[in-house]
């Protein structure tokens, strides 16, 4: 990874949490979904990105909105445990012929069908282990599975929005 | 050794997998108990003013529903003013300093609420340098809305009405039952009131209000409206639900009371040991 991509990486990062804790913190359509558009950065890194930074990134970056959210830990808890299943969810989905060296997890270059089964699963697992934990002792795991999916859903939809509207065609070259 | 050393390198990643969850869950359990210091949220100085400047430009958009409600109140206190006043042909007596209000208030602005999680907290452009000290009660026009939990310099944190760890001591106004009030972290309109006996009657419609027995709001302060009675699955209690007075997702505005005689309350309940209620 050279400077440049690795100063890209940090600026998408910097604005997608600008945005989640400006304008997404208090969004929830229908007082179920709510959006974590944030986690886009770390999805999109690259999927050569070693196992150990990318789980140092993903607390680094749950714990940042954590602390303007006032839900200490929460997120820091969630985007950790999707940067850890990131790898290996790669691993399960990889398409035939494996992934090239400057491979990006992106739409873009990967195309809507893998996209969706890369990405609906992670952002799942993320809100799934955040309402978990937000509602533990308040009962009703019925709400909890009824927020985390309407918010996956919504989460991803606006992942695709904004890699239409601003990503690159191809990054650097 | 070398083989150990080995393994656990192997396995390094699910090893500090494992260590940041445990520090996430640690951070979220040492940070949840209702009256516990809090070190990382939104009372620090940097993250108190990037709210703030997010928020004096948000409020910009509700300024006039903001002005309006604040007259209104206006009125209402000009009015309970002017009956207040001595009538002048009427003889007035001065009464005891014992008999002095004992509430202080203050006011100050919301710069970041949430309403969607079952913790949910306030965050208030007033500090330390401003008076506010711990364990005050926040309120507005329209009626409680939650309890200060940490104080910095110029900003602090509330614990929100709607927040499953906070009980507020509250009555039946019409009858005068006492009981607590506690959000179970549903709808964001609605609560419970506990501890009602089932001997009780009370009616749809009639309205909750502060008790004072908690000492932290004074007595009368609004809370919300009955919605429903129902018996509940306890055999002593009820099940009421109650409607929230406050409109919990447009707070602006909003006062702090404080009890000047709060610790001298405090350490003769503790004195006498009584469990006082929060």
């Amino acid at each position: 990874m050279n400077i440049r991509t690795f100063i890209t990486y940090f600026l998408l990062g910097l604005v997608l949490i600008c945005v989640q804790i400006l304008l997404l913190k208090n969004l929830a359509l229908f007082g179920v979904a709510m959006c974590f558009l944030y986690l886009l950065a770390i999805l999109s890194l690259p999927v050569t990105i070693d196992h150990v930074p990318l789980i140092l990134i993903s607390f680094g970056m749950g714990l940042t909105v954590d602390i303007f959210y006032d839900t200490i830990g929460i997120h820091a808890a969630a985007a950790t445990f999707i940067g850890f299943l990131r790898p290996y969810w790669l691993k399960v989905i990889s398409p035939t012929g494996g992934y090239t060296d400057s491979s990006e997890p992106d739409l873009k270059e990967m195309g809507m069908g893998w996209y969706f089964t890369y990405a609906m699963p992670m952002l799942f697992a993320f809100s799934l282990v955040f309402f978990l934990i937000d509602q533990w002792g308040t009962g009703g795991f019925f709400q909890v599975l009824n927020k985390s999916f309407f918010s996956s859903i919504l989460t991803f939809v606006l992942a695709i929005l904004v890699q239409l509207l601003f990503f690159k065609r191809r990054r650097g070259i | 050794m070398l083989r150990i050393l080995q393994f656990l390198y192997s396995l390094r990643s699910f090893l500090l997998f494992v260590i940041l969850e445990v520090v996430a869950v640690w951070m979220i359990v040492a940070n949840n108990s209702p009256q516990g210091a809090a070190f990382f949220n939104s009372s620090n100085a940097l993250t108190g003013s990037v709210l703030q400047t997010q928020s004096d430009v948000v409020d910009f958009f509700s300024l006039a529903d903001a002005n309006q409600k604040l007259t209104e109140q206006n009125a209402a206190l000009l009015e309970a003013l002017n009956q207040l006043k001595p009538v002048s042909d009427s003889v007035t007596f001065e009464l005891d300093s014992a008999f002095e209000a004992t509430f202080e208030f203050r006011s100050a602005r919301v710069i970041s609420q949430t309403v969607r999680f079952a913790q949910n907290h306030i965050t208030l452009n007033k500090g330390a340098k401003d008076g506010v000290k711990e364990g005050m009660g926040i309120f507005n026009q329209e009626g409680v809305v939650g309890r200060i939990k940490t104080v910095s310099e110029n900003f602090s944190v509330g614990i929100s009405l709607l927040n499953t760890g906070l009980l507020i001591s509250s009555k039946i106004k019409a009858t005068d039952v006492f009981g607590s009030i506690n959000w179970d972290g549903g709808n964001a309109n609605e609560a419970k009131m506990l501890y009602v006996p089932r001997h009780v009657t009370a009616q749809v419609g009639d309205t909750i209000v502060s008790s004072g027995f908690n000492a932290v709001f004074p007595e009368g302060i609004p809370i919300g409206t009955i919605l429903s009675i129902e018996p509940g699955s306890d055999q002593n209690y009820h099940d009421i639900k109650v409607k929230l007075s406050a409109d919990f997702s447009k707070i602006n505005y909003v006062y702090l009371v404080e009890n000047t005689q709060l610790p001298e309350l405090d350490s003769l309940h503790q004195e006498a040991e009584v469990i006082n209620e929060y």
